[in-house]
């Protein structure tokens, strides 16, 4: 015994007395149910002994320091996680102790900031969704949109799951993997490098066994499709249609979801208030229609009246949760990412809808002019005719080793089609790029200077 | 909101006063903050942009939207004041000890945030190519070569995203080793005393539950165990040291029946900051464990997550793990995803999500790791379990300790409410609780305890806290075994009384609606 590391309180001699008051003559009497061959004396193999901060700084900040930052380089990449500007005011709220380090808010008296703040972003994701009620986060998009297709075949009771070909392709992977042990029939295509969305063809193929149509809007090669009419034939049908939103800025221009007749939206969270952080921790957007809200996964907040009267809120419809209901529960969700809701709900409450409007505008101007200047590049086409602020373009060779070359350069010039699809000769000239408020002129510059060097 | 038409007064005490309201309704440094939907509207924002060239023409497919979405903004001022004074209502750790049982709520070191924030963890996209991203490869690796040392285990799979996510994953191996043998089995077995997320994974994953009984002393019932093994059954849940705080001794046996009988352990890791450095669960005989980074290794809670869940491997289910994950060759670290999988890991049950997991939580846990060093981390378990032994001898004179009995507990000491007098129960000393200041224990749980009260306080706090702690215990515990009738109205010193959550869960309101539309939906 004997550490006095700078995160334990106890000295020696506290302990001593502790042991005292415990009964025990050594530190060992306490693990004596622990069976002798499990009992590990002495050091573990392979692993340092404690640092001071300084040094783990140091040694740290030497990794940190061997990736390329997005924010020091010409930057295009999007295919779900987006890189847009986060308000200071943002990092430093929810560094405060009080967020930071409080836990599931399962005594409300103590703990109404984070209940408030979650009614309030539930609120603010229903609206901008289209959809009645939302809940108070999942994971990620991409868990979310598994959840959202496991919650269509408890509404529907059927098992077959058609996903549009403009759907991530991780999220199809997720889905895949899930579908596997739940006998979930999932009817996935390859998408095409069109101009149209795959909306059309999943017209046709809906019929009286699907569960869900899952849209993706706007795709993932960025194309923009009408829900409407795929909502109407779903719901001729008893299925239902689902959509999902990995790019949520683009809903300050674009109609909602909901309002096409969405039944659940579901949507990945990062581009707003969360960083890239190389693909987690994001936050998993979940709205729905009112009548399916007992068939939800995760926390729910809901706003009721304390002993004198007073407003407050609570998580509620408990009894679809695991700590209740068990294996009867919804889901087996427990830890979400309120952090990061958080975090959503305060960039998103800076921006208002006015500012949110503007930033879309921002994006929606910037990628155009970027997607003009690249299809102006000898043998370079634009795919999309409708984008919002990331749109693909077909090249005349293959795009992987192209953005390995142009990463060389310094420009981390978009994400290749081969890198999402390998294998998929259909797919793999294809590029998809984002273009959001952070890109300048100069970088696009940058980009399309390089992309006609390699291309040449 | 009343009015006080006194108007201006002079601050000198006078009896009584403090019952009376307050113009605003607050009460000094109890600031009340109306709904973001009340205070802001539409036009506010607290975000310039650069000027813009006139609008150019869209290319949004004619989806225009067209119409209001209704979300409020405010300035940057009343934006920092609305989320200041929300935060101000919520308890926290870094404001006092958090005794949340099978939570281990123990300080968050605020290195571990600046070293997530560097710009090169934090300011990087999941799908650079791999040569940009070294650095950020090369600490999910270490960060894997630490989890494994730690545990004696064979592999991890880094990706999920929480604990009942690493429950997920473990549970899907399972099945995918089962299968790969022809020998799918239906049934996962679940002590009484686990936590809700383990028979809800199981159904998740597509298996049917039975419970099996715990001893009077508050372990794996081993026999009852035994007798119910057999072809059926692919595995068991079993949460280690346990949810009545106490280690199972008999876990090794626990493990050989489970593997004679053809099915495989799955360890729920909760509770792995109770024997992180003298115990290693691979020399437990288990398959396979999550270990939630958001308690053991201190990255923060956040109020619900975001948590980070990964899951140690036996050998025999390395095979199964999920894609992508992290291998080092002569060129350096390169992600293992569905392309380059077919070659050495075709029997990966798939992907889990989108990315590679929690980054952001990976720099925050190596960087505790670092600093604690494997010395340190020893130490981590010896002071949470001498800790919570200290609160149990120094409470079982007066409170029902049911396993007190049993020896020494691990990192979390049990309770319960028998004894109390004046129908009063667990709840009622839980706020009593928060008017002395603190968050309460776990309540009601474990399932197998009736009014359970579980006491984690973790290796963070000094004797002066424990002992304060213990203080305030004691005179709570005492006026419930007294039926002191005014517990029933406690917590009176909290921002809210007691919330009527039958009326929220009755007539649910889950969004803000404006007056007029809230009296259009009545």
């Amino acid at each position: 015994m004997g550490n006095r590391m700078r995160y334990l309180p106890l000295s020696d001699a506290d302990r001593r007395d502790m042991l005292g008051v415990v009964g025990a003559d050594a530190i060992d009497d306490l693990f004596v149910d622990v069976p002798q061959a499990a009992r590990l004396d002495g050091k573990i193999e392979g692993l340092p002994d404690h640092m001071s901060e300084l040094e783990v700084e140091r040694r740290l900040g030497a990794l940190a320091r061997r990736n390329m930052v997005a924010g020091e380089v010409p930057f295009f990449l999007g295919c779900g996680a987006y890189r847009h500007h986060i308000p200071a005011s943002v990092d430093h709220l929810i560094q405060r102790g009080e967020f930071l380090t409080s836990y599931t808010p399962y005594q409300p008296e103590i703990a109404q900031g984070t209940l408030q703040a979650l009614f309030e972003f539930q609120t603010q994701v229903a609206r901008l969704f289209g959809c009645d009620v939302a809940n108070a986060s999942m994971y990620d998009g991409s868990t979310a949109c598994w959840e959202a297709i496991a919650m269509a075949r408890r509404i529907t009771r059927r098992g077959k799951a058609l996903l549009s070909s403009g759907l991530h392709p991780h999220y199809i992977s997720v889905a895949r993997t899930m579908a596997k042990f739940t006998g979930d029939d999932l009817n996935v295509q390859i998408p095409a490098l069109t101009s149209a969305t795959d909306a059309n063809e999943l017209l046709d193929r809906i019929d009286g066994e699907t569960s869900c149509v899952v849209v993706q809007y706007p795709d993932l090669l960025g194309r923009v499709g009408d829900l409407s009419e795929l909502a109407a034939r779903a719901h001729e049908h008893g299925a239902l249609l689902i959509a999902v939103v990995t790019e949520p800025v683009a809903l300050g221009l674009l109609k909602s979801p909901g309002e096409m007749g969405a039944d659940i939206v579901v949507g990945e969270g990062q581009s707003i208030g969360v960083g890239l952080q190389f693909g987690g921790p994001y936050v998993g957007l979940f709205a729905c229609q009112e009548r399916f809200v007992r068939q939800m996964p995760g926390r729910l907040t809901g706003m009721t009246v304390d002993a004198e009267g007073k407003r407050g809120f609570v998580l509620t419809l408990s009894t679809r949760e695991q700590h209740i209901r068990r294996e009867k529960a919804t889901s087996n969700i427990c830890t979400s990412s309120v952090l990061c809701a958080l975090a959503w709900t305060m960039h998103m409450t800076l921006l208002g809808e006015k500012g949110l409007r503007a930033l879309a505008a921002i994006n929606h101007e910037k990628a155009a002019a970027a997607a003009e200047r690249l299809a102006r590049l000898p043998g370079v086409d634009l795919v999309n005719e409708s984008f919002f602020n990331e749109f693909t373009l077909r090249l005349p060779v293959e795009a992987r080793p192209v953005v390995r070359t142009l990463a060389e350069q310094g420009v981390l010039g978009g994400v290749s089609l081969g890198r999402l699809y390998p294998g998929e000769e259909s797919l793999e000239n294809g590029l998809v790029l984002a273009v959001t408020e952070t890109v300048t002129d100069e970088d696009v510059e940058a980009l399309a200077e390089a992309l006609e060097g390699v291309l040449a | 909101m009343s009015i006080n038409q006194g108007g201006w007064k002079p601050t000198a005490p006078e009896a009584g006063a403090a019952e009376t309201g307050t113009f605003t309704g607050n009460r000094a440094l109890m600031l009340e903050q109306p709904l973001l939907f009340e205070i802001g509207d539409t036009e506010t924002t607290g975000v310039d942009f650069q000027a813009r060239s006139a609008a150019s023409e869209t290319r949004l497919g004619g989806l225009e939207r067209n119409r209001e979405i209704g979300l409020a903004g405010l300035s940057e001022p009343e934006m920092v004041r609305h989320y200041t004074r929300l935060s101000r209502q919520n308890y926290a750790i870094d404001l006092g000890l958090f005794p949340l049982g099978s939570c281990t709520m123990k300080h968050n070191p605020r290195l571990n945030e600046k070293v997530a924030r560097m710009p090169g963890f934090a300011d990087i996209h999941p799908l650079q190519p791999a040569d940009t991203v070294q650095g950020a490869l090369e600490l999910i690796e270490t960060l894997a070569g630490w989890l494994i040392r730690l545990t004696g285990m064979h592999s991890v799979a880094m990706s999920p995203k929480a604990g009942a996510h690493g429950e997920l994953c473990g549970l899907l191996a399972i099945r995918s080793a089962l299968e790969a043998r022809g020998d799918a089995r239906a049934v996962i077995l679940v002590p009484e005393s686990a936590h809700g997320t383990n028979p809800a994974t199981a159904a998740f994953a597509g298996y049917r539950v039975e419970n099996i009984p715990a001893t009077a002393a508050g372990r794996v019932d081993l026999d009852a165990l035994k007798s119910r093994l057999g072809p059926d059954v692919a595995g068991v849940m079993i949460t280690n040291p346990n949810t009545c705080g106490l280690f199972e001794p008999e876990m090794i046996e626990i493990s050989r029946a489970v593997h004679e009988a053809g099915g495989l352990v799955y360890c729920d890791g909760a509770n792995f900051n109770a024997i992180v450095g003298r115990v290693r669960p691979g020399d437990l005989g288990i398959d396979a464990m999550h270990i939630n980074l958001h308690k053991t290794f201190s990255t923060p809670h956040g109020g619900g997550g975001p948590g980070s869940g990964p899951v140690v491997f036996s050998e025999a289910l390395s095979p199964f793990a999920p894609l992508p994950f992290v291998e080092q060759s002569a060129d350096g670290y390169a992600l293992v995803e569905e392309e380059t999988a077919g070659e050495h890991h075709g029997k990966s049950f798939g992907r889990m999500v989108a990315f590679h997991g929690q980054m952001g939580m990976f720099t925050r846990a190596l960087s505790y790791m670092m600093s604690h060093g494997a010395d340190g981390l020893r130490q981590v378990a010896e002071d949470a379990v001498l800790n919570a032994n200290y609160v149990l001898r120094s409470m079982e004179d007066l409170l029902d300790a049911p396993f007190g009995a049993s020896g020494p507990c691990m990192h979390e000491a049990l309770f319960s409410d028998k004894g109390f007098g004046g129908g009063l129960g667990t709840l009622d000393l839980a706020k009593a609780l928060i008017d002395e200041g603190y968050h309460p224990m776990t309540m009601y749980f474990p399932l197998v305890v009736h009014g359970a009260m579980l006491v984690e306080p973790t290796e963070t706090e000094s004797k002066a806290a424990l002992d304060q702690f213990i203080g305030a215990f004691r005179s709570v515990a005492e006026r419930a075994k007294a039926g002191d009738e005014t517990l029933k109205a406690a917590p009176i010193h909290a921002p809210r009384r007691r919330l009527d959550e039958t009326l929220a869960a009755r007539k649910p309101v889950l969004v803000y609606r404006e007056p007029e539309q809230a009296e259009a939906a009545e």
